[in-house]
């Protein structure tokens, strides 16, 4: 089996993205989790739970971007500026 | 959002429909990608949508209704009622002497119709088997995810009066 610094360029980028978009689904169930909890707590009259799961959903959504920046950094990398 | 797209020089038609085979893998990725992020996007949106309700919820004002008459109904008797508006139906029980209780009679499971039990002391729902409380209208069995919302009420001279909806 071969080690990912010997795979061809273009399948390293593929197993970067494929971990990144793990990642990124991972965040989006604890987001939608979060999501349903807070609007079920803030149905049943409980409204000091809104502000931490606010913060705590934007964490995760600057996360998400992060990853997919970092997704699209690695697509163009893998092509180069003129690569198509 | 064209700081993600650093490098590129070709136009985001001509990067969406690739030529080569290979390229296709990438953009099928990036295209998941970013519709995940997206609906990131909207957990998010929805959760500063639930923050700026409960910023902006203003606790609602209560009529003040009477009720009954002290003695009008016998000890482990019930009224029903409607409280505060015409559409919130309620259900008052004489607990003892001078003791009295009143929930909505809404279950808050599925909105049946809850009644007293007189023999097992308790509030049931018909529809699932749910008991609440007879004491503060916690759940005691089945389904139902809440107490039942408890109405206030307040002695004044010879009148039993509500005041306010409690949870």
């Amino acid at each position: 089996m071969r080690s990912p610094s010997e795979l061809p360029p273009q399948n390293r980028g593929l197993t970067a993205i494929g971990g990144a978009m793990s990642l990124i689904a991972v965040l989006l169930i604890v987001q939608i989790w979060l999501l349903t909890a807070s609007l079920e707590s803030f149905l049943a009259g409980n409204r000091h739970t809104a502000l931490p799961a606010a913060i705590f959903s934007g964490l995760m959504f600057l996360v998400c971007l992060g990853l997919y920046a970092f997704v699209a950094r690695v697509d163009s990398g893998v092509h180069g500026p003129k690569g198509r | 959002m064209s700081w993600l797209r650093r490098g590129s020089s070709e136009p985001l038609w001509k990067e969406e429909f690739p030529v080569h085979t290979a390229d296709e893998r990438y953009v099928t990725r990036r295209q998941l990608t970013k519709f995940l992020v997206l609906t990131s996007l909207g957990m998010f949106a929805g959760n500063l949508w639930i923050l700026i309700r409960s910023i902006l919820y203003k606790a609602p004002l209560y009529p003040q209704q009477p009720i009954a008459q002290l003695g009008e109904i016998p000890v482990g008797g019930v009224k029903l009622f409607t409280y505060p508006t015409k559409e919130d139906h309620c259900i008052m029980i004489r607990t003892g002497e001078d003791e009295y209780v009143s929930y909505s009679q809404k279950c808050t499971h599925l909105s049946c119709a809850v009644y007293y039990s007189h023999a097992d002391h308790r509030l049931e729902c018909p529809c699932h088997q749910g008991f609440f409380s007879i004491k503060d209208g916690s759940v005691l069995q089945g389904p139902p995810p809440r107490p039942l919302p408890r109405i206030v009420l307040e002695t004044r001279g010879q009148q039993l009066v509500a005041i306010e909806v409690k949870g």
